[in-house]
């Protein structure tokens, strides 16, 4: 991705944004309130238009097409806020990920592999999403988004609203998707002591700005980050 | 007691007729948030393409299937055409989010005049394939004729048709998907854009057979400007409002409980006051409980 803009009407959310992730890693992003992280996401997955700027994955231009067509391409995103549709069953929300696919063997596969990380859900097929507690919630959108066989993977703010022991066990899934599924992940967070800790390399992003960026470890140990992010 | 049983065929037979406008007037509500006043104009245009059907064919029953199927057509072009186009352009403003709504105003005038203008301002008459002489029980003859009865029927079997292809098919699926999170059924790799326009078309399809069926069902006379026409989009209407204008069982429910409460008025107090009465119920309805008979502002149900 290279000097990506995106203006929100008169605001520019994202100024000159460049950075490059790696395949089968974990990158997380992190930023206050306001960072453009969101629109950040929203806009590779092309929820968002960019002003300028560039953004590939592998040889697709994630700033051409509909949320539909990147989708098709390998790019899912579980946009912020437990994005499952609440008046659904959790297996229609599950469903809902592959009905696009005409492999409808390897569909089924996806559905077993997403039961298998996440037994709750199986409990859990034929009631509403809106029954959920907030973890399981977040764990069927991101259930959702294997179920179109990804192998970039777009989470915004997992974290969000969840206690403490519940987001410890998301971040490791979230950790074990990529260590075992080799999928490629970009993570955007708040929490990012949280995020840094799972994540293989991190951008900074500051009021639309990339402020610093490197490797989770090198992050983590760098007074400034650990100053105004960290908190200590 | 005969009266009674009269009263409950006819209003359970207006009210199924109601129940494929107000099931209509939801899929549209629930695939674009607009209000489709056309609704009424594009029966109306399917009712006189069946009447053309119907002296091809000879026969009713292959007519009212293609006049459905043609309905749906242009409901889908509508869609395409006008409506897609009005969203995209009207996001900011005093009138963003109405224009389509306005707009469908605007379509159901152009559909009437051109209705006129090709098959004049005249009536046409469909002819009832099925007797319209009420059943005999004993001495009486109740309000249900064979034509009445078959009217039900098919009323029933398409909302059951419906019902099945929204609860347990995969573009039921989409459709529902997409009706209450558009965004989140794009993120799974719906297109949204395609599913928004095959709800207009099952819409402008059951629009088509409430146009058509209503016709055999009452005199069998259409004219450009039929009243007829205006009262089922008016009843269809409430209709769904009252079950909750975002679902399909609430619709039908609304559907059905109108034409009990208008056949109560019609046949116990007076014709006259069934307009009113209508719109008294609606009323009372949005006054007493606002989300409708089902839907809740926590969750809505499909």
């Amino acid at each position: 991705m290279k000097d990506l803009i995106v203006d929100h009407g008169a605001i520019r959310a994202i100024s000159e944004v460049s950075f490059t992730v790696e395949t089968g890693k974990l990158s997380a992003v992190i930023g206050a309130n306001g960072a453009g992280k969101s629109t950040l996401l929203r806009t590779l997955s092309g929820l968002n238009k960019a002003t300028e700027g560039s953004a590939h994955w592998g040889e697709h231009n994630l700033l051409h097409g509909k949320p539909e067509s990147h989708v098709r391409s390998g790019v899912s995103h579980v946009s912020e806020g437990k994005s499952v549709v609440a008046e659904l069953t959790v297996e229609e929300n599950l469903d809902l990920g592959a009905l696009w696919r005409r492999n409808k063997k390897e569909a089924a596969e996806s559905k077993k592999q997403a039961l298998e990380l996440f037994p709750r859900l199986g409990e859990r097929l034929s009631q509403r999403a809106d029954t959920l507690s907030g973890g399981e919630r977040q764990m069927l959108a991101i259930g959702r988004a294997l179920m179109s066989k990804p192998n970039l993977l777009l989470l915004d703010e997992p974290s969000l609203g969840l206690a403490p022991l519940v987001i410890e066990q998301i971040f490791q899934t979230i950790r074990g998707i990529v260590d075992s599924m080799g999928l490629t992940v970009v993570l955007v967070e708040q929490n990012a002591m949280g995020a840094l800790k799972i994540a293989d390399t991190a951008v900074v992003l500051n009021l639309g700005r990339v402020a610093t960026s490197g490797s989770a470890a090198d992050l983590i140990a760098d007074p400034a980050v650990r100053a105004a992010y960290l908190g200590y | 007691m005969i009266q009674f049983i009269n009263m409950l065929l006819i209003g359970i037979g207006a009210g199924s007729i109601y129940a494929l406008m107000a099931i209509a007037m939801v899929l549209v509500w629930r695939s674009t948030r607009v209000i489709n006043f056309a609704q009424a104009g594009m029966a109306l245009l399917s009712t006189y393409i069946g009447f053309e059907l119907v002296q091809k064919t000879g026969n009713f029953w292959i007519a009212l299937p293609l006049a459905m199927i043609l309905g749906a057509l242009f409901s889908a072009l509508v869609e395409i055409l006008l409506i897609r186009t009005l969203i995209k352009h009207s996001t900011s403003g005093p009138v963003a989010g109405i224009v389509p709504i306005i707009a469908t105003l605007g379509l159901l005038g152009f559909i009437r005049a051109s209705i006129g203008f090709i098959w004049g301002n005249q009536d046409i008459q469909i002819q009832p394939p099925l007797s319209k002489v009420g059943f005999k029980v004993g001495e009486e003859t109740i309000a249900l004729s064979p034509m009445n009865l078959l009217v039900l029927l098919t009323v029933v079997g398409m909302v059951v048709v419906l019902g099945f292809i929204f609860q347990k098919t995969n573009l039921g699926l989409s459709l529902r998907a997409s009706a209450y999170s558009p965004e989140i059924a794009q993120l799974a790799g719906i297109r949204v854009g395609a599913i928004r326009t095959i709800g207009w078309a099952i819409a402008g399809a059951a629009g088509a057979a409430a146009g058509l069926l209503q016709t055999v069902n009452g005199t069998g006379a259409v004219s450009p400007d039929s009243l007829e026409f205006s009262l089922l989009l008016t009843f269809g209407f409430i209709a769904a409002v009252i079950g909750g204008l975002e679902s399909l069982p609430g619709a039908v429910l609304g559907a059905v409980v109108l034409g009990l409460v208008l056949a109560v008025v019609q046949i116990y107090i007076s014709g006259t006051l069934v307009f009113m009465v209508a719109f008294a119920l609606l009323l009372l309805v949005l006054l007493v409980r606002p989300q409708g008979f089902i839907g809740s502002k926590a969750g809505r149900r499909a």
